[in-house]
């Protein structure tokens, strides 16, 4: 199935070249990955794995292990950050 | 006792500048800077006056930290009543205007009456005076600084002054210092300008060494700045990244208020992302990023220094914007951007610097522009009336309707009244994206419920920093809360505002607090000042600024129904994103809040309330 990582902040120097000016890395996945298989599949360091987001909803440490993707959803993960 | 004791009243009218001993009873009980100064102007001002009027008073004041070590003790507010809201306008700044006044052995500046003509006041430690300003009136924030620098032949000299918006009363004119440093919100410059008063320009040279136990006050503070170290966001995401580094976030979120609030998510939010100030631009191969810039004393340095591409249209004749300056914050991004459908890095950067250079809010003004392109759309406003096309997504709308505010021409007199005035005069006050009187910063209150309870109860006006919400509700900081719900928010809430309601009168940046808790600000104030400052006093302190504020405002006229969000957020549901389908709960929180908060049906304090904070 076809999914999409997003990597922002710091984390995106862990994107391909060509998926750096959009912080979108379009990628096929088995079915059944969750979000801590491609935490994992792609060694992001995790104390830099903060926010993490499927489709905008916030994904808490806990349940990342066990959270299947389905298709065409969206990963978004940013280190800690803030603003304001 | 790390205050000086010493205030500077100066009256406009009579031209006087007289010191008097600062009000310790007071300072034990507001601290400083928000708080004190607050306290000040509620007791000597009429909360019904006009905020234009000589009779209004306006209030530079710093808290016991600023000028200190500890970590971003540089801060500086001015309090007035605002004349965007007509409630209470307490707006903070950094750079190192604040810790100047403070080394020139002053709390506080509280300027009342009007002079007769342009003036500006002059300190450099005891020598105080106001200088005829004629030769000022009619300058930019920039050519002001520069000019006053060149008077007193002292580069070192910080001038806190208004630009030629502040004289044209736009309604949300800021005061800045440092170039690019703003007290930017509710119309404080308006204020100013209205006094004739052009710019307070200090020098100090005494320090700050009145500290009630030095060395503890060492030791803790350097604890304290390793903890801001060692944080991941204040030792490495803010300084990277800034404040920007949210446009991506929140977007993905879908609370990025969009087109006047008509979306909750920007197609272009990318383009105009802190990960784009990072990366080489198309045009020129160069990244608008230069360098990050602390305030005074500040540790994290979240500051942004950018330069404009000068091919960029709107430059491209004008080489003085061609250099180093104040770059892209978060706020300003998004209300020049997102509210405005404006994708376009380098417009926005020339936006931003106008409204530094001639010292207006972003927020404020980018924001009107947003109900001034849906009025252009629904036909209501016309090219014509307008001077340019003005869709959504223009950019050159959006950086012409920025040069003719800052000027005070033509329109951009209309627009500098703010969105609440401007959609009334056209007939259409619903699309005024503002809550009393002042414009919603860039968070959606449909997608984070309880930023829609930060904007209604905001003290003054419309604002993110008075309850900052979106560190727990999206940021997990310190804890993570569900943003799309209502549960559990108006007691969020009320801790946010009275905890930030004592970090403003510290002297701190509230950004410390995305690593700090109040009890890591507790130690620093007990080693610097005498007596007690024990967390309980801490947390009824916060309580007690908050309720002062909220009675001025009472006093002023403001009641129940001024605590509320516009219609669209309460009947247009957000279209797409986690929050698709929801609107804001404001109408289920606000009898929570006020009963958290011990006051009446009407938002009115109870009379215990009140006994029990010492009001």
């Amino acid at each position: 199935m076809r999914v999409t990582l997003k990597l922002y902040a710091s984390l995106s120097d862990h994107l391909p070249d060509e998926a750096k000016r959009t912080n979108e890395w379009p990628m096929e996945v088995a079915d059944g990955t969750t979000v801590g298989d491609l935490i994992d599949r792609h060694q992001l360091p995790k104390r830099l794995v903060h926010l993490v987001l499927v489709n905008g909803h916030y994904i808490p440490p806990a349940s990342r292990d066990a959270h299947p993707l389905v298709e065409n959803d969206v990963l978004a993960i940013w280190p800690p950050v803030a603003g304001g | 006792m790390a205050w000086t004791r010493k205030i500077l009243r100066v009256n406009l009218t009579d031209r006087t500048c007289t010191s008097e001993p600062l009000n310790m009873d007071w300072a034990h009980d507001y601290l400083g800077q928000r708080g004190l100064a607050t306290k000040y102007l509620a007791s000597e001002i009429d909360p019904k006056v006009d905020p234009l009027s000589p009779d209004n008073k306006i209030i530079w004041a710093t808290g016991p930290l600023t000028g200190t070590m500890a970590s971003t003790g540089g801060r500086y507010s001015v309090v007035t009543k605002g004349p965007l809201t007509g409630a209470i306008a307490c707006s903070n700044s950094g750079g190192y205007f604040g810790a100047e006044l403070k080394f020139a052995g002053w709390d506080m500046v509280i300027i009342e009456g009007r002079a007769s003509s342009p003036v500006y006041l002059s300190i450099e430690n005891d020598k105080v005076e106001l200088r005829d300003a004629s030769h000022l009136w009619g300058k930019t924030v920039w050519e002001t600084e520069g000019q006053i620098k060149s008077e007193h032949q002292d580069p070192q000299v910080r001038v806190s002054c208004i630009g030629r918006t502040g004289e044209n009363g736009v309604l949300y004119a800021a005061i800045v210092n440092d170039l690019h440093r703003a007290a930017g919100r509710s119309g404080v410059g308006a204020v100013a300008g209205s006094k004739n008063l052009k710019a307070i320009a200090v020098r100090g040279t005494l320090g700050v060494g009145n500290i009630a136990n030095p060395k503890e006050f060492m030791k803790v503070t350097f604890e304290k700045k390793k903890i801001l170290k060692e944080n991941a966001v204040t030792g490495q995401g803010l300084p990277t990244y800034g404040t920007q580094v949210l446009m991506n976030v929140i977007n993905e979120i879908g609370a990025m208020p969009t087109r006047n609030h008509k979306d909750v998510q920007f197609e272009g939010a990318r383009k105009i992302s802190a990960e784009a100030m990072h990366e080489p631009r198309e045009s020129d191969g160069k990244a608008q990023l230069i360098n990050n810039q602390a305030c005074f004393g500040c540790t994290i340095a979240c500051g942004r220094i950018s330069k404009i591409d000068a091919t960029h249209y709107t430059v491209v004749n004008s080489p003085k914007y061609w250099g180093a300056s104040g770059g892209l914050e978060y706020e300003a991004a998004w209300a020049l951007g997102c509210a405005n459908g404006v994708d376009d890095l380098d417009a926005l950067q020339y936006a931003t610097m106008l409204c530094n250079e001639d010292g207006f809010d972003p927020i404020s003004f980018g924001a009107t522009i947003g109900a001034v392109m849906e009025l252009y759309e629904m036909g209501v406003l016309t090219k014509e009336e307008i001077g340019i096309e003005a869709p959504f997504g223009s950019a050159k709308a959006l950086t012409y309707l920025t040069e003719i505010t800052a000027r005070g021409e033509g329109f951009g007199k209309i627009i500098g009244l703010g969105s609440k005035r401007l959609c009334e005069k056209y007939g259409h006050p619903e699309l005024s994206m503002s809550v009393k009187g002042q414009e919603f910063p860039a968070y959606d209150a449909r997608a984070v419920q309880g930023m829609g309870l930060t904007y209604a109860t905001s003290n003054r006006g419309a604002c993110h920093l008075r309850s900052y919400t979106i560190s727990s509700e999206v940021l997990g900081i310190p804890v993570k809360t569900d943003p799309l719900t209502t549960e559990g928010k108006p007691a969020l809430v009320k801790a946010f505002q009275d905890a930030t309601a004592v970090v403003d009168s510290t002297g701190l940046c509230v950004f410390t607090t995305f690593a700090w808790a109040l009890s890591d600000i507790q130690p620093q104030l007990q080693a610097a000042c005498e007596g007690d400052w024990s967390m309980e006093k801490l947390d009824l302190m916060g309580e007690r600024i908050w309720n002062m504020e909220r009675q001025f405002n009472n006093a002023a006229g403001f009641t129940r129904k001024d605590d509320d969000l516009p219609a669209r957020l309460k009947t247009e549901a957000a279209k797409v994103g986690p929050a698709k389908g929801l609107v804001s709960g404001i109408d289920k929180m606000i009898p929570e809040y006020y009963d958290l908060r011990g006051w009446d049906p009407e938002g009115r304090p109870t009379a215990e309330t009140v006994a029990r904070l010492g009001l």
